[in-house]
């Protein structure tokens, strides 16, 4: 199989199983970012926008150093500057690479309707296939990350894939070659877990950040995309990130017990109508004048 | 005795004007433009049904029309509530009809209370798609445009994808019940709502207090 690393073993909207189901490789992949080394020096931007092809976006100033508002459908990476005043008065940057999480437990991929269109590969990757993508953003609100970005013109939704191309050929994903700080670094996710947990424990007995900690959502079934956080109790202060993120509930309602209460419910229906064909048939015309009823008393159980 | 139940719809000769032609052209409008959304609609439900989708023209396409072609549906909606909707009101003679539609459901002519133009069913499942229709329409217009709804907002879209759904359901409901009498149940109807009339026999036996009226008898 030449695309042996990439085995899928989810599939949004589809209706069969998949061919690497309840199955894991020998590791998960993982991008682990020590937000408290990164500078926000935007190369790993600059390898994204590389390797996948796209222009480089128009900025727009908003006094500080973000390059702009948001992720878009062709940038799936961003650095998120942050500009924090503790209760001291002390300011800091906190900057944060914004990008897909990659969720164990993916909301985009619950929420998708179209076969095929959102898969999620054995070593953890999520990845968009665009060629399946019917442009109805239910990933937007399955996410809750806010990562999808819709393309008005294709109709198609695009995020950051892990540099699926590069990991299933053996390489590192753009971004992690490009860091030149080493704060991103790339592995299985339990090297990462350890490499992140020891750089944790680093920071709090070395440095002033006392509750440094990894951030490894257990809503979305853990993330193969990590942070080193200065404080793990405000990850929000890093441009939106969610303190308890999950997959929305309402979703899991309209993919779960609702489908097969409808399904069931509509499949009840036919054979309801069916059913009654058959006890009871076709309405009979009555002659005008004639008493209702006569007919059929006429008639007995002898039809 | 056998031939006239052998040929429930022509015993009597004689016809009478049901459906002008302008509530047949609604009517069918909205039939098919419901139909469309039904099927793509249900393509984007269930996974199981996902082929419904490649038949109507494949998913990119039944998700681009979808939504317009629901805003026909409801247009034909308005056009028929326009059209209907003092025949459609429900009245004392509706609420003995549904008290007694197990008799109708039976097709126990007997006990079957006597009706008007349309009876307490066929209102009950006219409001249903009436209504059903502006919720879809209300629910639907969040999810064609999400990309307006501002992020911190955007739990209403989760609300009302399952709005659409719950609202879809209820008139998917109706809709199984409303073509299974108009194919299966009451013979005459189709040709009612194709052609637009009915025999006499046909019209004393389903709706009598119309037909009087209608004939002047009352």
């Amino acid at each position: 199989m030449a695309n042996g690393p990439l085995q899928i073993k989810a599939i949004s909207g589809h209706a069969g199983t998949a061919p690497g189901k309840n199955t894991s490789r020998d590791y998960d992949v993982c991008k682990l970012i020590d937000v408290t080394t990164c500078i926000g020096c935007k190369a790993c931007e600059v390898a994204c926008l590389e390797w996948n092809g796209y222009p480089f976006r128009e900025t727009v100033f908003d006094n500080s150093y973000q390059t702009m508002p948001d992720l878009a459908w062709n940038y799936y990476n961003l650095i998120r500057f942050n500009e924090f005043e503790d209760e001291n008065g002390n300011f800091s940057w906190l900057m944060r690479k914004d990008q897909c999480m990659h969720c164990a437990d993916p909301g985009c991929l619950r929420a998708c309707p179209a076969d095929g269109a959102i898969v999620q590969y054995t070593n953890g990757i999520v990845d968009f296939q665009q060629e399946n993508c019917i442009g109805c953003q239910y990933c937007v609100t399955g996410c809750p990350f806010n990562i999808p970005k819709f393309n008005k013109t294709t109709k198609k939704v695009h995020k950051c894939t892990l540099c699926s191309d590069r990991v299933g050929a053996g390489l590192e994903p753009a971004c992690i070659k490009a860091c030149p700080t080493g704060c991103l670094h790339f592995g299985s996710k339990d090297d990462m877990k350890d490499l992140a947990e020891t750089r944790a424990a680093q920071l709090r007995e070395h440095t002033s950040h006392k509750s440094a900690g990894v951030y490894d959502p257990a809503g979305v079934g853990g993330t193969h995309v990590m942070y080193v956080l200065h404080d793990i109790h405000h990850p929000e202060r890093y441009g939106g990130l969610p303190k308890d993120p999950h997959v929305p509930w309402l979703v899991r309602i309209w993919k779960g017990p609702l489908k097969w209460v409808g399904n069931l419910a509509m499949a009840a229906g036919i054979i309801g109508v069916a059913t009654h064909f058959l006890r009871f048939g076709p309405k009979e015309v009555e002659p005008e004048g004639h008493k209702p009823g006569e007919n059929r008393e006429e008639k007995g159980g002898g039809k | 005795m056998s031939t006239a139940a052998a040929l429930p719809t022509t015993q009597h000769a004689g016809v009478i004007e049901r459906y002008t032609f302008k509530e047949r052209f609604v009517h069918w409008f909205t039939g098919v433009t419901y139909l469309y959304c039904v099927g793509t609609g249900l393509a984007l439900y269930t996974p199981h049904l996902y082929w419904l989708a490649f038949m109507l023209g494949g998913a990119p396409t039944s998700r681009f029309w979808h939504p317009i072609i629901g805003l026909g549906f409801i247009i034909g909606t308005l056009w028929m509530n326009n059209l209907w909707r003092h025949d459609m009101e429900l009245t004392e003679v509706d609420r003995r009809w549904l008290d007694n539609s197990k008799a109708y459901v039976t097709n126990d002519e007997a006990r079957t209370p006597l009706s008007e133009r349309f009876n307490g069913g066929q209102k009950l499942f006219y409001w249903l798609m009436l209504y059903g229709g502006l919720l879809l329409l209300l629910s639907g217009m969040f999810l064609w445009f999400p990309e307006y709804i501002p992020r911190p907002s955007g739990w209403v879209r989760g609300v009302m994808v399952l709005l659409h759904e719950v609202a879809a359901l209820l008139t998917i409901g109706g809709f199984i019940i409303h073509v299974y009498m108009g194919i299966f149940m009451v013979p005459g109807s189709m040709t009612a709502i194709t052609t637009g009339y009915v025999t006499r026999a046909w019209a004393w036996t389903h709706h009598r207090l119309w037909y009087l009226r209608a004939t002047g008898q009352k």
